[in-house]
């Protein structure tokens, strides 16, 4: 019997250990999906950005995130203390039970914190182009150590919000929407890049630079996914557990396909022809909508989650360009507005969870990482300035902030033969 | 002597070219451009949002001949490239004063 609680224990770890890193990868498919969705002299500066923040999110969830949303605290002010050491004793594991661990808790520090990474990700796309590099890492410096983890406490660290019965699986609210409102606080606070909004109301298209690359980080982060929710189980040593992560890989997987293929006919209907960008984030609204509840609908329930995400990202990237909300991805709308209809649908298959819940859930996430934002770029903009001037914008940030272009044989003279 | 410059759709380059070679013109230069005539731009639409396509992708071709294959030439080149559609391009044709080979030092009918 000990040894296989020892042996249960290294599978749970290692399938915990193996989604992290799934999850990890969703880094380089945010990475690609925004360099391609944005124009070639701002390629550079959004490569720095992305594998910037990703690093920053794990030093600062090192230094005292953890410890904030998993430390002891009231139900609403939670704890403080930094850094993270310190594992299970094979005494522990082996004395069974309900409350011996069955996973490091090493393995635990390593698969919440490429979620927080996630979280921060979400946000670069959609104040590309025209934010200041440092500024744009400094706010991630304060979202990564303190603004996340303090919901994450209220929700996962077992808050108030836990106790209210807020569900949310794997983090539609907790990940998704938080960096969803903390984009839509910058971005207002940003304002539109310059000569996407014409005088009389009307839209200006700006393509990004390079189709390709965001199609393949559009499945990267659909593969990465699996970790996400997959690994949001935890566990998998047992019949039901293998079963449930089995559940949650097909939901999530149909879910994607169903918000792809939906937004691909929307924008066919309304734009009269295929836009592979609106597919893309079709697919990501759908698998953002089925992270709240990946585990209990059947297959053809997480169909239609995943389908109504692909029909609402696509009206909610209209709309938001309609009121002047310049998002050059589409990250407010895949990961924001799919992630508010996909903890309403934990309602469809959740006998657990209650509309009061969802909705405390919702406003209280959202009215906190919206509020700290703002406060926080507020802030960064008086000290530092958030945008950069209207020149540099023209000359693109990869000159301005790193000094260099993505394909400098391109562009002109310079390292050209 | 005389110089076309044939402005076609960057897909009927070849037999242009070809057309151009059975007359016995020895060389051309080519450069991409991209314009508009009577055609205009046309729109797309990216994320909703309608932008204007003004400038259309299209092929320049130079090439330098001699006064009695003019005609020819520009018969040649309407036979290949049209399509009857609009877009189809223009030729204009121009004087040219001299040549010379720069590898030689030859010069007129000798240089091209």
């Amino acid at each position: 019997m000990e040894g296989l609680l020892e042996l249960s224990y290294a599978l749970d770890t290692f399938y915990f250990l193996l989604s992290g890193l799934l999850v990890m990868w969703m880094a380089a498919g945010f990475t690609m999906l925004e360099s391609g969705l944005v124009r070639s002299k701002n390629t550079v500066e959004i490569l720095t950005k992305n594998v910037a923040l990703y690093s920053i999110a794990c030093i600062m969830y090192m230094l005292v995130g953890y410890n904030i949303m998993y430390g002891d605290g009231g139900s609403i002010i939670p704890g403080i203390s930094f850094l993270v050491s310190g594992d299970n004793t094979v005494a522990q594991v082996v004395a069974g039970g309900e409350d011996a661990p069955y996973y490091s808790n090493i393995s635990d520090f390593f698969f919440q914190v490429v979620f927080v990474a996630t979280a921060m990700s979400i946000i670069s796309g959609a104040v590309a182009e025209r934010m200041k590099l440092w500024s744009f890492l400094l706010f991630a410096v304060v979202l990564t150590g303190v603004l996340y983890p303090v919901h994450g406490y209220w929700t996962w660290g077992g808050g108030f919000l836990d106790e209210l019965g807020y569900a949310d699986y794997a983090g539609s609210g907790i990940v998704h929407m938080a960096g969803a409102a903390a984009a839509l606080a910058g971005v207002i606070l940003l304002g539109p890049r310059k000569g996407k909004y014409g005088p009389d109301g009307k839209v200006n298209a700006i393509p990004g630079a390079n189709m390709p690359l965001a199609t393949l980080g559009m499945l990267i982060l659909w593969m990465g996914w699996f970790g996400f929710n997959g690994g949001s189980e935890l566990r998998i040593s047992d019949v039901e557990s293998a079963n449930a992560v089995a559940q949650v890989f097909a939901n999530t997987n149909i879910a994607a396909a169903s918000g792809l293929v939906v937004a691909l006919i929307v924008s066919r209907i309304w734009f009269g022809k295929a836009d592979l960008t609106m597919a893309l984030n079709g697919a990501l609204a759908g698998l953002v909508a089925i992270t709240a509840e990946p585990s209990l609908p059947p297959m053809i329930l997480a169909s239609f989650i995943g389908a109504v995400g692909g029909a609402i990202v696509v009206g909610s990237i209209v709309l938001l360009d309609r009121i002047k909300i310049d998002d050059p991805v589409g990250a407010i709308s895949a990961h924001g507005v799919a992630g508010v209809w996909g903890l309403l649908a934990v309602l469809l298959s959740n006998p657990d969870a209650t509309l009061g819940g969802q909705l405390a859930g919702i406003a209280v996430i959202f009215v906190w990482i919206f509020g700290a934002s703002l406060a926080v770029w507020f802030a960064i903009k008086s000290i530092m300035g958030i945008r950069v001037s209207e020149e540099e914008e023209y000359e693109g940030l990869d000159m301005v902030d790193c000094g260099m272009n993505a394909y400098p044989e391109f562009v002109g003279s310079k390292g050209a033969k | 002597m005389k110089k076309l410059e044939i402005i076609t759709r960057p897909f009927k380059v070849e037999a242009v070219k070809e057309a151009l070679a059975h007359l016995g013109i020895k060389g051309m230069t080519l450069t991409d451009v991209k314009g508009f005539g009577r055609q205009m731009g046309h729109k797309e639409v990216y994320r909703g949002a309608e932008y204007e396509v003004d400038f259309l992708p299209k092929v320049k071709m130079e090439v330098i001949l001699d006064d009695s294959l003019v005609d020819q030439a520009i018969d040649a080149v309407i036979k290949a490239a049209r399509t009857n559609r609009v877009g189809d391009g223009k030729i204009f044709v121009y004087p040219v004063e001299n040549a010379v080979r720069i590898r030689t030092g030859e010069s007129g009918d000798q240089a091209i």
